[in-house]
């Protein structure tokens, strides 16, 4: 066994079950936690392949981002997962029945498969490129010249969801004392201080 | 590593496009910068902006068919008719805007660039020469249009429609991405051209399981039925500018797409999708007659009146032909006119601080507004198919493309709705000359008479000079074939 069969089993291995500890985790931020878990070692099944640059894209998008988002939700929500699975006992017999359907129909379809021996042969983006090219590189390749338009409009895509999210959340709440460092920075000594003076035994006015 | 040249892709044709990204993003450094005193500089940017893009869209050499940008983007008559359009929508829409906005206090600067955005992503929809492209322009245009339909965040009505169109309108994203990703994955390719020559004339079950799909999601994009649940609810909901505006330039766009996909890139595979078609069309025509007779509102009319013409429109998609791309081009410019003019008037009912909405606020119009009501009524006339206004010409040609097609039940059906339909159009005429009067209104904005005068003439004197309407639309519909 090489080493990359043993790290394959390795990943394979916990993957499948941290994503079975996601459903049976009892407290949801560990559910999070674990669904995280999966997704880095999918990201090592991912390098197995060859393929670094999904491997990477998966942990910044999905562990960086969405599972993080996850978590706020979770913890700032307090949903009760317990309440939620009441019903968990009732509908199991029809439910794995229903998924064993799904599972034999799945079988049949996968197995009936046949893939082209000449696709195998062939990985796609080094025959396409002719050299020895990581995936990084093919992508960037392509996405700033070939697909520069469409770079171009999903930048132009996100620039929307940035300002609509600005427009329907941006509140200007009356009464809140900010702070504006310009106007600090100008304030003298002479709008700070101001000197009296104290007459003997009288005192001032505040 | 041997770096394979690129070469700068040509970029004249897309200057329209150009000029709109990067006014756009000026206009977001000036509202940034100024804050809220920076609306009516951004307003008459954004309008500028605008119209300068549709004379340049205009000014493009006329027998131009180019596609760059690794043929992503096409530029030919089709696309020009059609974004000259969407940019005359959008330009009216600033314009019915402005007034309502300031009264409702909710006049921030972020509206009229996200129109402009809207209008972008509507201008690559029309231009789109590949599914990515299709898909991009269609996102970046509903984005924006679900934003501005929740923009009266205060607004109980408004946020419902914005969320409302926002779910619904993902979802339909989904499945036309679906449908696009199995076109892809039986013929190999995203490209129109490509996936013609892929066919080869002929559809397997995967192809027909993707058009359907594909279907399903710009059926939505026009609220055509069955996929039209939101826009009642939605046109009801949005501020009633936004209304306007998505009764026009987004339809403008969202027809522009539907006869790209399928004209475009399933030209030999008729029968498949005529059907589909047909389907729509009927139901559609038949829901926007029998569903609109009960509204008392007039926006929610409007929006079964927008789903009734675009059943009319699709007569002319359905016949497959060029004369039928040329009724169904032809419709959408008196389309527009009708739409805008109708809206402008809808705009101009408002005592104080307050707006009216229900048909019975129209009673009496012709004694105390007779200008409005008589413009009001030639619209609604029009809208019917009564000869000679535009209404009638437009459904004439669609009619006459889908006979010449050998779709006559398809035409039957289509006049006997569109009587149907002028029942509710022609009570509303009647509301206005026959019934008690109220108070009178308040008096026009400016910018609403603008867009009326324009629909108006457009809509009176079409017969008088249809030359070169019909010369662009017979040109747009040349392009294609």
């Amino acid at each position: 066994m090489t080493a990359a069969a043993a790290f394959f089993y390795l990943f394979a291995s916990v993957a499948i079950a941290s994503g079975f500890m996601v459903i049976a985790s009892r407290n949801p931020v560990a559910s999070v936690l674990f669904l995280i878990l999966a997704f880095v070692n999918a990201a090592g099944l991912f390098v197995l392949m060859g393929a670094e640059f999904l491997a990477m894209i998966l942990v910044v998008v999905y562990v960086g981002a969405v599972a993080v988002l996850f978590l706020f939700v979770v913890m700032m929500l307090d949903v009760d997962f317990a309440e939620l699975r009441q019903g968990f006992q009732q509908y199991l017999p029809v439910g794995a029945l229903i998924g064993a359907i799904f599972l034999i129909e799945l079988v049949l379809v996968v197995g009936s498969w046949t893939i082209d021996p000449g696709l195998v042969q062939a990985p796609l983006g080094n025959a396409a490129m002719g050299e020895s090219f990581t995936n990084t590189a093919a992508l960037g390749r392509v996405l700033y010249t070939e697909y520069a338009y469409f770079f171009q409009i999903a930048g132009l895509v996100l620039l929307v969801a940035m300002i609509g999210a600005i427009v329907l959340t941006l509140r200007d709440r009356p009464g809140v004392k900010r702070q504006n460092i310009a106007v600090q920075n100008a304030r003298t000594q002479g709008m700070a201080v101001e000197t009296r003076k104290v007459p003997s035994r009288q005192g001032v006015e505040v | 590593m041997t770096a394979a040249q690129t070469v700068l892709p040509t970029l004249a044709p897309l200057l329209p496009e150009l000029i709109l990204a990067v006014g756009v993003m000026v206009l977001i450094l000036y509202g940034a910068f100024r804050g809220e005193r920076s609306v009516e500089g951004v307003n008459v940017g954004a309008l500028l902006l605008l119209l300068l893009a549709f004379f340049v869209v205009v000014s493009q050499p006329a027998g131009m068919k180019v596609t760059t940008l690794s043929g992503a983007f096409i530029s030919d008559a089709f696309s020009r008719v059609m974004k000259g359009l969407i940019l005359l929508g959008s330009s009216a829409t600033i314009l019915l805007s402005r007034d309502y906005f300031q009264r409702e206090r909710i006049d921030r600067f972020e509206y009229p660039i996200l129109i402009v955005l809207c209008t972008i992503g509507m201008m690559v929809m029309a231009s789109a020469n590949d599914l990515i492209a299709l898909y991009l322009g269609l996102e970046l245009q509903s984005l924006a249009a679900y934003v501005i339909a929740a923009f009266h965040r205060d607004n109980l009505k408004s946020t419902e429609a914005g969320l409302k169109y926002f779910v619904l309108g993902a979802l339909s994203s989904g499945m036309l991405l679906y449908g696009a990703s199995l076109v892809y994955g039986f013929t190999g390719t995203v490209s129109f051209p490509g996936i013609v020559s892929a066919l080869h004339g002929e559809a397997g079950f995967g192809i027909v399981l993707g058009i359907v799909f594909v279907a399903a999601g710009v059926a939505f994009k026009m609220s055509a039925v069955p996929f039209h649940m939101w826009t009642p609810d939605v046109y009801e909901g949005s501020p009633t500018p936004v209304t306007a505006f998505f009764a026009s330039a987004p339809k403008m766009a969202a027809v522009a797409m539907t006869v790209r996909v399928f004209i475009g890139a399933f030209p030999d595979v008729t029968a498949i999708w005529q059907q589909i078609i047909v389907f729509v069309s009927i139901a559609s025509m038949a829901l926007g007659s029998f569903a609109a007779i009960g509204q008392r509102n007039i926006k929610r009319l409007m929006a079964y009146s927008s789903i009734g013409n675009i059943g009319y429109a699709l007569i002319g998609l359905a016949a497959g032909s060029q004369e039928g791309v040329q009724g169904v081009v032809i419709y959408m410019i008196i389309y527009l006119a009708m739409t805008l003019g109708a809206f402008a008037i809808i705009l101009s009912l408002r005592r104080r601080d307050e707006m009216f909405e229900t048909i019975d606020d129209l009673s009496g119009l012709s004694r105390t507004h007779p200008v409005l009501a008589f413009c009001l009524a030639m619209m609604m006339f029009s809208l019917a198919g009564i000869p000679p206004l535009a209404g009638f010409f437009a459904k004439f040609y669609v009619f006459a493309a889908a006979i010449k097609a050998g779709l006559v039940t398809l035409a039957v059906i289509g006049v006997v709705t569109s009587v149907v339909g002028a029942y509710y159009y022609l009570r509303i005429v009647k509301v206005m000359y026959f019934d008690e009067a109220k108070a009178p209104y308040e008096a026009m904005a400016p910018g609403l008479r603008i867009v009326l005068a324009i629909s108006s003439v457009v809509v009176i004197l079409f017969f008088l000079l249809p030359g070169p309407l019909r010369g662009a639309a017979d040109a747009a519909a040349r392009s294609l074939f």
